[in-house]
């Protein structure tokens, strides 16, 4: 078997007295489409966190590509190869939108290419050709504050595609999003998928995670509760008690 | 602009105002000016770090009397350096006694940069409401540290002497216009260091501090590197901005040395002014600055602090953008009918 | 070195005495900055004012101090509403009250300062009552009443503000309105009434403390500022937030000032302050009792 490119080992974090993730152990192999559900506090956003480096865990560890990333701060890990959008969209606001595909370009790829920068023509085409695969293009020169939700998502994920990552966190990026809107991003992450990303989706929409995904994890209360094959996943009755006792 | 054009016009600027107040003959307008181009330097020196990354200090009067007291530090040790000095480096050392201004400058703004890299490191990590809190209490810290040394002259303050005209090659001009063209220098340098930041990587990653935090780290952004640049930076000029003083008011003491209008005046220049660009905080200490030197003389000092605490709740409440986000609005409105 | 041991005893309880004070100061921070998250830094002038109408009182009609704050109470509570309106319209609304909103506080402190200067002058100002002055002794030990009877009162302070927060339904809803808005606007409540009541008693509490400090020290307008340190290395030591946190947090520094202050000479006291602040920052943000 190929070396994991993400491995997570016993991992918790709790918040006072509050369990927030109890023991999890979840691999991700190269290429692969998880969908990581839950219900509402399940601890799906925390353990992302974790990934990330937004929040540190106390015990267990995280392994990315077999380095063990536990203490790096976020932005390492981001230089390593790890990239999210945000549950919330969260744009630079006093920047414009080609602007904002910028910063990744700046403070990760041109870093990790070992080389200063790149030219700002160089950098300008990037940004465009990233924005053009998110249809927004046309609004480079605008402002986020323009955007509407649907829009806003989209520079989400268009600025963590910005950063050329191994793997994307694409954390509820379809929550009140319309059936085309969703289709439309779903087609987006196949399309990323196609080009060797391996990606984590974590989604309430079931349609969506169910059309994306090729494995799913599920944790209730902190706990991964089933992990594997799509079908064998939705049809575990201990899954379909989580969901349905909500 | 490029750069280089902007820093050549910048110096173009700096040498008209000098020659036109040499031409006034008149001293006051160099006290005057002297202190108007400090605040400049103050007010774009807190910008960098208050305008671009969002994170507010409070103890401008704290660095600025670093930089201050660094000077009646080694003007002291240069007043007798061979009382103070021992060990193999003193013959070294003692020759290079007394220091020029220039020189007080630099060392001035190392000692305020060093204060606040330390500070940022401790406090950085946490909410930005952290730092502005600590920054409140280093202000009162360090006061205290300086009224307990004695050899800077404790609450009594210390004597500064300073000669009746300086040489510069040919030239030969007073002490205090040889002061104000150190201030005016400073101010040349502080708002090509603000603008050149705007324009460069670094600004974009200022920017992406003051916006979302979170955001910037995932997108790679070292953000406490950063923020730990621009409190050195900031701290550093701000000690460059308080080396001359001694040297200007010829008595010091840390009553006047760590006055709070310095810390309430660098804050409300770039809030009036705007505090997004260079320009925000360069028109807000000419404004205000400006009033201030004629409420002085016309009604009283306490007046005209108020005065500026007044404008400055004013405009964060009914123009958080500033003069310069007037204008913008208004030349916007004037384009688009 | 050996250390007299009536000294010692003596300058703790001074220091308690004095922590016992610190609580009243730190309290209506905990409450505006704990709770509601709002950086009010102009708490100290708030605290200054309290003093000075405390003193305007005290020298007119002669009435105590304490119960002169006690009078000035609903004025203050209705001041605290006001400026929190005044925040929430122009700031929290917005959106920006991170770095205009500190601006606009750090404005609040500055203006009540210079507008103290311009009416009182910059001369000390102190109040007469009964217990300044004496003081008990039992055994070795000093208990001066200028101490002490803000010491009690202040406990009683937080003893009661414990209570409202604890026992009653608007005291619950400030204690919840930090965790979640969200959960306040099921149950019909509107956070922002309830954080314009909260951050009434915060300054409420404010004209208490000032008169407590002039009793135990004439007062001058740019005093306020020596308490910023303190009043927020308690409030963060404390535990941003939690009253009891908060008396412990008092106490210690107390101790820590009024031995630092015996054996080291009073001018050092400030610095004690902030480094306990920095200390606390650098390496225990969540506090003593911190979560």
């Amino acid at each position: 078997m190929t070396q994991p490119l993400l491995e997570i080992k016993g991992l918790s974090k709790r918040f006072g007295g509050f369990v927030a993730l109890d023991g999890i152990d979840l691999e991700v192999a190269p290429g692969e489409r998880l969908g990581l559900i839950g219900p509402n506090g399940s601890g799906k956003s925390t353990l992302v966190n974790c990934i990330c480096g937004t929040l540190q865990n106390e015990a267990g560890s995280v392994r990315f590509e077999g380095r063990t990333i536990d203490g790096l701060p976020a932005n390492r890990r981001t230089h390593l190869g790890l990239a999210r959008s945000f549950q919330l969209p969260r744009p630079f606001v006093s920047l414009t939108l080609i602007d904002n595909l910028r910063i990744p370009l700046i403070y990760t790829v041109a870093p990790r290419a070992g080389m200063l920068a790149r030219t700002t023509r160089q950098m300008d085409e990037r940004c465009m050709e990233l924005l053009a695969m998110v249809g927004l293009d046309s609004r480079a020169r605008r402002w986020p504050r323009d955007l509407t939700q649907v829009e806003m998502r989209k520079l989400e994920l268009a600025r963590a595609m910005a950063a050329e990552p191994k793997l994307l966190i694409a954390d509820e990026s379809m929550a009140g999003l319309s059936h085309s809107e969703v289709e439309d991003i779903i087609a987006l992450l196949l399309r990323l998928n196609g080009q060797g990303i391996t990606i984590i989706l974590i989604e309430h929409i079931m349609r969506a995670v169910m059309s994306f995904s090729q494995r799913i994890a599920v944790l209730v209360s902190g706990r991964k509760i089933a992990d594997g094959k799509r079908d064998a996943v939705v049809n575990n009755p201990e899954v379909v008690s989580a969901y349905l006792g909500q | 602009m490029r750069a280089a054009t902007f820093v050549f016009i910048a110096l173009v600027v700096g040498a008209i105002v000098f020659a036109l107040s040499l031409l006034a003959r008149n001293e006051y307008v160099l006290f005057a000016g002297f202190v108007v181009l400090q605040y400049i330097v103050l007010a774009t020196a807190w910008n960098i770090l208050g305008g671009y990354c969002g994170y507010v200090n409070f103890g401008t009067a704290a660095f600025f009397a670093m930089g201050a007291y660094s000077t009646v530090a080694l003007h002291k040790l240069g007043a007798n350096p061979g009382r103070y000095l021992a060990g193999t480096f003193a013959e070294a050392l003692i020759p290079l006694f007394p220091l020029s201004i220039p020189v007080l400058v630099v060392i001035g703004g190392l000692v305020s940069g060093l204060v606040g890299f330390g500070m940022g490191y401790l406090t950085l990590r946490l909410r930005g409401v952290f730092f502005a809190i600590a920054t409140l209490a280093l202000a009162v810290v360090l006061q205290t540290l300086i009224i307990n040394w004695d050899f800077v002259g404790g609450s009594r303050g210390a004597y500064v002497i300073r000669p009746d005209s300086i040489a510069l090659g040919p030239v030969s001009l007073s002490y205090i216009e040889y002061l104000y063209l150190v201030m005016l220098s400073l101010a040349v340098l502080a708002l090509c260091v603000a603008r050149q930041i705007e324009r460069s990587r670094l600004g974009f990653g200022f920017a992406t501090i003051r916006d979302d935090e979170l955001a910037a780290e995932a997108s790679g952004v070292p953000t406490l590197r950063l923020k730990l640049i621009a409190t050195a930076l900031s701290g550093a000029l701000m000690g460059m901005a308080g080396a001359p003083l001694p040297y200007y008011i010829g008595y010091v003491e840390p009553a006047a040395a760590f006055g709070l209008p310095y810390a309430v005046n660098s804050i409300a220049m770039p809030m009036i002014g705007g505090t997004t660009s260079w320009v925000g905080p360069l028109i807000g200490a000419i404004l205000l600055g400006t009033l201030q030197q004629i409420a002085t003389v016309t009604i009283s000092s306490v007046v005209n602090l108020l005065i500026v605490g007044v404008l400055l709740v004013a405009f964060v409440i009914i123009a958080p953008k500033g003069i310069v986000g007037l204008l913008q609005d208004r030349w916007r409105a004037r384009l688009q009918p | 070195m050996s250390i007299p041991i009536d000294l010692l005893l003596n300058a703790i309880v001074a220091g308690l005495l004095l922590g016992g004070f610190y609580a009243a100061v730190t309290v209506g921070v905990s409450i505006s900055f704990g709770m509601l998250d709002v950086v009010n830094i102009a708490h100290p002038a708030f605290i200054i004012l309290g003093s000075y109408i405390a003193y305007i009182i005290n020298a007119t009609f002669g009435i105590d101090p304490i119960l002169a704050a006690l009078i000035v109470l609903p004025a203050f509570y209705v001041l605290g509403q006001a400026v929190y309106q005044i925040f929430y319209w122009s700031f929290e609304k917005r959106g920006e009250e991170a770095l205009r909103g500190l601006a606009f506080f750090f404005g609040l402190l500055f203006i009540t300062e210079v507008m103290l200067i311009l009416v009182f002058g910059v001369d000390y100002r102190y109040v007469h009552a009964l217990y300044i002055g004496p003081t008990w002794r039992i055994g070795f030990i000093d208990l001066p009443l200028r101490m002490l009877v803000p010491c009690v009162v202040s406990i009683l302070l937080v003893v009661a503000l414990q209570m409202f927060l604890s026992r009653t339904f608007v005291g619950r809803a400030i204690m919840a309105v930090a965790q979640d808005q969200q959960a306040l606007r099921l149950l019909s409540v509107d956070p922002i009434r309830i954080k314009r009541i909260a951050f009434g008693v915060s300054i409420a509490t404010a004209a208490l403390a000032g008169a407590f400090l002039i009793i135990i020290q004439p007062v001058e307008p740019s005093i306020g500022r020596e308490y910023i340190g303190r009043i927020f290395a308690i409030c963060v030591l404390g535990g941003m937030g939690s009253l009891p946190g908060t008396v412990i947090a008092a106490v210690l520094l107390g101790i820590i000032e009024s031995l630092t202050a015996t054996f080291y000479g009073p001018s050092w006291a400030p610095a004690v302050a902030f480094g306990f602040l920095l200390v606390t920052l650098a390496v225990r943000p969540a506090g003593i009792l911190g979560r």
